[in-house]
């Protein structure tokens, strides 16, 4: 038996198919992953992320501490109150220990990093804070819903408080915003418009409820999965882990490298794999006749007798084919072709930007 | 437990057979498969005319989650294929005993059907997997 989220006897009220999930008991599906997918980019769905781990960053030196611990800088978010940013967390050795997302709190920071990794994460987190004056506060008590798609934001504005309906219609996109024990942003995995709730354990049901009323279709692990990756987003030991630079996994836009004295940890390493050249990279594939890209399939370039891997491959339900993210030679440009290992065959496959969908709508 | 059909035979790879009254047989793949595998993407079939043989693959099934080979219950010459699966693989998931049928085969042997599982043998399987 796996951990649960407070939703979990919903999910099963709801014939959620149950599956473990980075040791967390997770539904995924409610009988159709392609339709809770196709619900996303047309009105709208809502997923339990709930699983995932939320750590505040409290005391003097937070700012100091996040902009050591972070490749990106956090000073980036002092633009804005609730300003989320997207970052690496980097081992000495310039691999990905995790990604996450930080938002600015005013006078303190919130993270939420991923469940699978939870406990090396905040191992690392309280390793590296015992320099500073910071506090490391894990919110279990909260928990977290993703709606998301072009109708998400109208559907939940109608079954929250006043309050926070006016919350919502002030936040920029990547902003968060605290109101009556709420924390309400607008960010999400899917490539869509929506939002990212947390909310205590014990307000979670009801608005879980409230939302299914108010027809936001319940979603499960399978459809998010399929969404990220149409939206070209990396999944944490996929397409990235800790053997894995960023410059290697297409996080390069995350990475501050002003002002070149704040010395974030991995930064050594990977400033000189990028004055040297990166030797691989993260490219887009697409399959446009029968079959599925799977991870871990192999990938030879024309010329270049060193081989390449599907880091995430699936059905794309938008485009009607299967799509992949697939770590690569650097020889390999968008636009030209390579081969992928597929049952013993190998298949010509396109090769693209590492995105494929965004607000509905191919990117590629 | 998903439903199993009395009157069909299984292989423990989750394909059934059903004789018709022409004497051929029509493979499909089992309630408890389409749930394991998910939402059905393609399914890839012998061509009308070829031979299928016991233990050797005779088409491809894949999902959202995975790739799954489809064995037949009896060898012989195929006569006939789901070709609305092509279009409408989801049909697989919906109605994997009627209108989610794979192929039709000529069988050459049709006491080859002994060897497969019965009804309450398959239904075994499924509870000692659980």
């Amino acid at each position: 038996m796996g951990n649960k989220t407070v939703l979990y006897s919903t999910h099963q009220a709801m014939n959620g198919k149950l599956v473990d999930f980075g040791g967390w008991d997770m539904p995924l599906h409610y009988g159709s992953q392609i339709e809770e997918h196709h619900k996303v980019r047309q009105s709208s769905g809502m997923f339990d992320v709930s699983h995932m781990t939320v750590v505040d960053v409290k005391g003097a030196d937070a700012k100091a501490y996040l902009q050591g611990l972070l490749a990106n800088d956090v000073s980036k978010t002092e633009i804005l109150l609730g300003k989320a940013l997207y970052s690496g967390m980097l081992n000495p050795q310039g691999g990905v220990i995790d990604d996450l997302i930080v938002y600015n709190m005013g006078s303190w920071f919130r993270t939420v990093v991923n469940c699978g990794t939870r406990e090396k994460d905040l191992a690392w987190m309280n390793k590296v804070a015992a320099d500073f004056q910071v506090e490391l506060i894990e919110r279990e008590d909260l928990a977290m819903i993703a709606i998301q798609g072009p109708e998400a934001i109208a559907r939940t504005k109608a079954v929250v408080s006043k309050a926070c309906a006016a919350l919502i219609d002030s936040l920029a996109i990547f902003q968060g915003l605290a109101s009556d024990g709420w924390f309400i942003a607008r960010t999400g995995y899917t490539g869509e418009d929506g939002l990212e709730i947390m909310i205590p354990n014990t307000e979670a049901v009801a608005f879980w409820n409230a939302l299914a009323e108010a027809g936001v279709a319940p979603c499960g692990l399978g459809s998010r999965d399929t969404l990220r990756l149409e939206a070209g987003m990396n999944l944490y030991g996929h397409e990235m882990d800790d053997s894995i630079s960023p410059l290697v996994a297409n996080m390069g836009w995350t990475i501050a490298w002003q002002p070149s004295e704040r010395n974030f940890i991995g930064r050594d390493v990977i400033q000189a794999e990028k004055t040297t050249g990166v030797k691989q990279k993260l490219v887009g594939l697409i399959l446009r006749e029968r079959g599925v890209l799977r991870a871990e399939q192999l990938v030879t370039i024309e010329g270049n007798s060193e081989k390449g891997v599907i880091t995430s491959g699936t059905f794309s339900p938008t485009l009607g084919y299967s799509i992949a993210l697939a770590r690569v030679p650097t020889g390999a440009l968008t636009g030209s072709h390579c081969f992928v290992e597929m049952r013993g065959k190998q298949v010509l496959v396109e090769v693209v930007a590492p995105n494929f969908v965004r607000n509905g709508k191919q990117v590629f | 437990m998903s439903e199993i059909r009395k009157e069909l035979k299984y292989l423990s790879s989750h394909e059934w057979a059903r004789v018709e009254e022409d004497g051929t047989v029509t493979i499909g793949i089992t309630q408890h498969a389409q749930d394991a595998l998910g939402d059905v993407v393609y399914v890839e079939m012998p061509e009308v005319g070829s031979t299928v043989s016991i233990g050797e693959e005779a088409g491809v099934v894949e999902s959202v989650k995975a790739a799954s080979d489809i064995y037949t219950l009896v060898s012989g010459t195929v006569v006939a294929i789901n070709e609305a699966l092509q279009e409408s693989p989801e049909t697989v998931n919906s109605s994997p005993y009627d209108d989610g049928w794979f192929f039709r085969v000529q069988p050459d042997d049709l006491d080859e059907l002994d060897e497969a599982l019965s009804a309450d043998d398959y239904r075994e399987l499924l509870e000692s997997e659980e």
